[in-house]
């Protein structure tokens, strides 16, 4: 344990998450060049350009994932109520002091560069209930536990919400998978799915025949829990629950949600939409994507990319420039690093022996995941429009940077692995 | 470390591994399996856009360019880029009303902030000019170039017709040519050679950005097709005579038909009253063809190819040649004219009387008993063929002529004009129920009977050629396409001998050296011709005058009908002489200058 300082600085440093981590950064450029390339300017050095502009980003990034790299291990544990509050500190500031892009008030303006500090919210959220739930006495059976380790996560949330940013507020649910893991009992994530379930279905049919089927389904379940008398109480209540929930669906739907917000998922369920431009985004996006056919249509020649049909493509739409360009062969390859990278962090988790280093490793995976399941399944059609971008590959400092010290301070923990047990 | 829920520890890997696998499958049908995306990409970023190709232009006989193209300009606003606009300013310098400047702008920003919309339509290259210079204090105003026809001489507009957009009918007919918005040629040679003129349109493949902006061509150009401009024509027009014809029959309602004898060229084609071809080009099109339209005189007719007038004494001429031809009279015959001709009941008033001593004769003084006998003769001379038989031989006869018939001119909408037939009276009168007597006035050129003015100077033209004639036609050449004007070199042999036709001709010449026509002689030049006055039920006579010159050498056929203006001999024989003298001397001699003078200023036609 003393020998510590004298190690070599990559010794235990994971290259494989580094290497998939460097990839998908590179893959990145290369699709924001594509996506925002501009025949006047064509050096991909050039700041006047995203792609210019990302390249520093990347650079700063690189720095970040020194200093990370060179901090030493004890500090995050140590610091991480610190960085949450420090960090949730800046988020309220930018109440105060921030600019407002594209109608979400949650920027900071330094020179001529914007931070998205909400953005940073996610590394700082995971470090304060990776503490939380790693502290020796902390049951999950205790409801108390639960109550704070939620609060932990939906306070940032929430504060993102009020700034306009309902899709990064949305991102905060994947801590659900995280206290899930490590003893969130499994009935919140079934009552979870069970509500999303009865949302999208209930929007869809008709709300007195889903009441009926209902009826019939809790019925058959009476019937063959009859003996069990608590059981009864539970499906009668839970019946009565949904019921309620399903009458005021259209309600909350109507009322809770914004215009624009309706729209989008009435887009993905396929309803009638009044405005015309409410799908746009979606099916130009789904035709630059399936117009790139098995091998694409090669770099720079991706022609919806190129004319810009698709909005926001640098940035949360950058899946289809690699979709249009390289294809189902190359839109199959960044999924299949991300698969990689993925499972290599559950991996290195799995193989923590320091509680805290496990639990955040369990947050840092799902958080991309969660990223890479609305981000690649709204691009795809699967998921309605919600704007948060594709770790590593989207345009944008803020985003980048966050996940690169979200998955550096990792690869440090687990650099350190052997040398601590906390 | 302790682990409590180490059964767990596989639930993420699952869903993770689940959910790739839903969105590569996913990728696999969008991408690999659904091919609507490929062509919805395309229906995106590929326009196709026609490259109009010049349409051919039209040339007179001497060379002289008659139809021209000319550019013309459009402004196309793109609202989104307009700012700053100086509404006055602009309204100044394109010569608009604030209204309508207003409510056009308001159009375009509902069809599109980004794609242009038409602003204004036809604006001339002079005014252009002007506006051009000034154009760029007025960001998201442009100005596009189009093609128009142009008439530099601003005649024969029923001859060369004009171009109009496509109707849907003639889209349909098209296999697929025109689309909305192209020009088709309507009417006159315009319309006939339109495949000729038109020339063919080409095709470019460009991209198109979000906004339907222009980004480039489509892999190079490999798919682009270049247009082929359309083929000029040289025509047998002479503009020149065109125009002294217009300006002859200003005034007056008529038709001039001249015809080359020796080639069947149409010299001219008046058909009056005219209008400036120009009219119907450029920004006031729509209403310059409304006001046409509405006007009593029917400035749009066509009256040389659609007309039909009774040709009157005109049609004496053609009555002796058939007659002679089939023997029902000599040359020699005489005839004694009591002034009428009498049948019965019927009175024929002849303006003649007199001993006529033989068939020249009887043309020189338009002896209508004469030709009443005459004609009863020829229907009726075999005692073994009936009057039906007759009269539809006589009517085969004029076939020749193309009385009754298409002459079969390069020119759309030509009239048949008409010949009574057999049938005809049967139905009018029952079988029985006619003869020789009842259509008598058929041998005056009265009666059913209706020629068009191009079926009488067509007439004219095979008696000036002593017994053939080309199909008259208005295109001399199809420039590479010397198909299209192949027909017109076949000689049309009338079956009727030239020792017949020199006896008519003979009578001919004396009409105009000391018969009706003897005050229109032609200074220089010998001339046959003859007058008409045609019956008109609904007004005054139309007067009429067909004729040739020279007379032994034949330049110029010629066909005149002022229509409600008398005697052949006031008007119809000074214009045809006029006409032919321009011609072929060029220019009108002193002499004459009162007659022209006279003609130029009668005022004959009545709204």
């Amino acid at each position: 344990m003393m020998h510590q300082h004298n190690r070599p600085l990559n010794q235990g440093i994971d290259g494989v998450l580094i290497s998939l981590y460097i990839v998908m950064v590179l893959i990145g450029w290369i699709a924001i060049f594509a996506a925002t390339y501009d025949e006047t300017q064509p050096s991909i050095f050039d700041i006047d350009r995203a792609y210019g502009r990302q390249f520093l980003w990347i650079i700063g990034g690189a720095l970040l994932a020194g200093i990370v790299l060179l901090t030493d291990s004890k500090f995050y544990p140590a610091f991480a109520y610190i960085i949450y509050g420090t960090v949730m500190l800046m988020v309220c500031a930018v109440f105060l002091f921030g600019t407002t892009v594209k109608g979400d008030k949650n920027w900071f303006d330094i020179g001529s560069f914007q931070l998205q500090p909400s953005e940073f919210a996610k590394f700082a959220a995971n470090l304060a209930i990776a503490k939380y739930l790693s502290g020796l006495t902390i049951n999950m059976k205790d409801v108390k536990v639960r109550i704070v380790a939620t609060f932990l996560f939906m306070f940032p949330a929430v504060l993102i919400a009020l700034q306009g940013d309902t899709g990064s507020a949305l991102i905060y649910i994947s801590f659900f998978l995280v206290l899930f893991r490590f003893g969130l009992p499994a009935s919140y994530l079934a009552i979870g799915l069970y509500v999303i379930a009865l949302s999208i279905v209930s929007l869809v049919l008709d709300k007195y025949i889903l009441i009926l089927v209902l009826l019939g389904i809790g019925g058959v379940l009476l019937f063959l829990s009859r003996k069990n008398r608590s059981l009864v109480f539970i499906m009668v209540t839970a019946f009565i629950l949904s019921s309620g929930y399903v009458l005021t669906t259209d309600f909350v739907f109507n009322s809770v949600l914004e215009p624009h917000q309706q729209q989008r998922i009435n887009v993905l369920l396929g309803k009638e939409v009044k405005v015309k431009d409410a799908d746009y985004n979606v099916r130009q996006s789904m035709i630059a994507i399936g117009s790139g056919g098995v091998l694409g249509k090669g770099f720079l020649k991706g022609t919806l990319t190129k004319y810009n049909f698709v909005p926001e493509q640098s940035t949360d739409f950058i899946f289809c420039t690699i979709g249009e360009e390289y294809g189902f062969w190359g839109s199959t390859v960044v999924l299949i690093l991300f698969l990689a990278m993925l499972l290599r962090i559950l991996h290195i988790a799995q193989r923590q022996r320091s509680r805290f280093s496990m639990i955040y490793a369990y947050g840092v995976a799902s958080l991309i995941f969660f990223h890479l399941l609305i981000n690649v399944g709204m691009t795809i059609g699967l998921m309605p429009v919600i704007g948060i971008p594709l770790p590593f590959i989207s345009y944008g400092g803020s985003s980048l940077w966050s996940f690169t010290i979200l998955l550096f301070i990792l690869i440090k923990l687990d650099g350190d692995r052997l040398a601590v047990l906390r | 470390m302790t682990d409590l829920f180490q059964q767990r520890r596989y639930t993420l890997q699952y869903a993770i591994i689940v959910i790739v696998a839903i969105y590569v499958a996913r990728l696999f049908y969008i991408q690999v399996i659904d091919k609507d995306y490929k062509q919805l990409a395309n229906a995106n970023v590929l326009r196709q856009v026609t490259v109009f190709p010049a349409r051919g232009l039209v040339y007179d006989r001497n060379g002289k360019l008659i139809i021209d193209n000319q550019k013309e300009y459009d402004l196309w606003v793109i609202p989104g880029q307009v700012k700053h606009l100086d509404t006055l300013g602009f309204c100044d310098l394109v010569g608009i009303s604030d209204t309508l400047f207003r409510e056009t702008l308001t159009k375009a920003y509902q069809h599109s902030r980004f794609i242009p919309s038409l602003f204004v339509k036809g604006i001339s290259v002079e005014i252009y000019a002007a506006i051009q210079d000034e154009l760029y204090l007025f960001p998201g105003f442009y100005g596009q170039v189009r093609s128009v026809r142009a008439y530099p001489h601003h005649s024969a507009a029923h001859l060369l017709g004009y171009i109009s957009e496509v109707t849907p009918k003639q889209i349909a007919n098209s296999n697929g040519y025109y689309r909305q918005g192209d020009y088709i040629g309507t009417g006159g040679l315009e319309q006939w050679y339109e495949q000729s003129l038109r020339g063919v349109k080409g095709t470019r493949f460009v991209l198109v950005d979000v906004h339907n902006r222009e980004q480039g061509s489509f892999n190079a150009g490999e798919f682009d097709t270049a247009a082929i401009p359309g083929k000029n024509i040289i025509s047998t027009l002479d503009i020149d005579l065109q125009q002294y014809g217009e300006l002859l029959m200003q005034g007056k309602t008529g038709s001039i038909v001249a015809i080359e004898p020796r080639t069947g060229e149409i010299l001219c084609m008046v058909s009056s009253p005219a209008y400036d071809p120009s009219l119907l080009t450029g920004q006031n099109r729509g209403k310059n063809f409304r006001a046409l339209l509405v006007d009593t005189l029917n400035p749009l007719f066509v009256r040389p190819l659609k007309a039909a007038y009774p040709p009157g004494s005109t049609y004496k001429p053609t009555l002796a040649l058939v007659g002679l031809q089939q023997g029902a009279i000599h040359e020699n015959s005489t005839y004694a004219c009591p002034g009428a001709y009498y049948s019965g009941n019927l009175r024929v008033k002849c303006g003649h009387s007199g001993f006529v001593d033989d068939l020249p004769q009887a043309i020189q003084h338009s002896c209508n008993s004469f030709f009443c006998s005459f004609f009863r003769k020829t229907i009726d001379q075999d005692s073994l063929r009936s009057v039906a038989k007759g009269l539809d031989d006589w009517k085969a006869m004029l076939a020749t002529f193309r009385i009754g018939e298409k002459t079969g001119i390069d020119l759309p909408n030509e009239g048949y004009g008409f010949v009574p037939s057999s049938k005809y009276y049967n139905k009018l009168y029952g079988e029985k129920g006619w003869s020789s007597l009842t259509v008598v006035s058929l041998g005056i050129g009265q009666g059913e009977i209706g020629e068009t003015p191009l079926q009488m100077a067509n007439v004219t033209t095979a008696i000036a050629n002593r017994g053939y004639f080309y199909t008259p036609h208005v295109a001399r050449q199809v420039v590479g396409e010397d198909s299209s004007t192949a027909k017109f070199k076949v000689r049309k042999v009338i079956p009727i001998s030239r020792y017949n036709f020199d006896v008519v001709v003979q009578g001919l010449k004396q009409v105009v050296e000391s018969g009706t026509a003897a005050g229109s002689k032609i200074p220089g030049n010998t001339m046959a011709g003859k007058t008409g006055t045609a019956e008109n039920p609904h007004g005054n006579d139309h007067s009429l005058f067909v004729a040739f010159a020279p007379a032994d050498n034949p330049k110029i056929a010629i066909a005149v009908i002022v229509e409600n203006a008398g005697w052949g001999a006031s008007y119809g024989a000074p214009i045809a002489s006029l006409m032919m003298e321009k011609f072929l001397n060029d220019t009108i001699s002193a002499a004459r200058k009162p007659v022209e003078t006279r003609m130029i200023e009668a005022k004959l036609a009545m709204k």
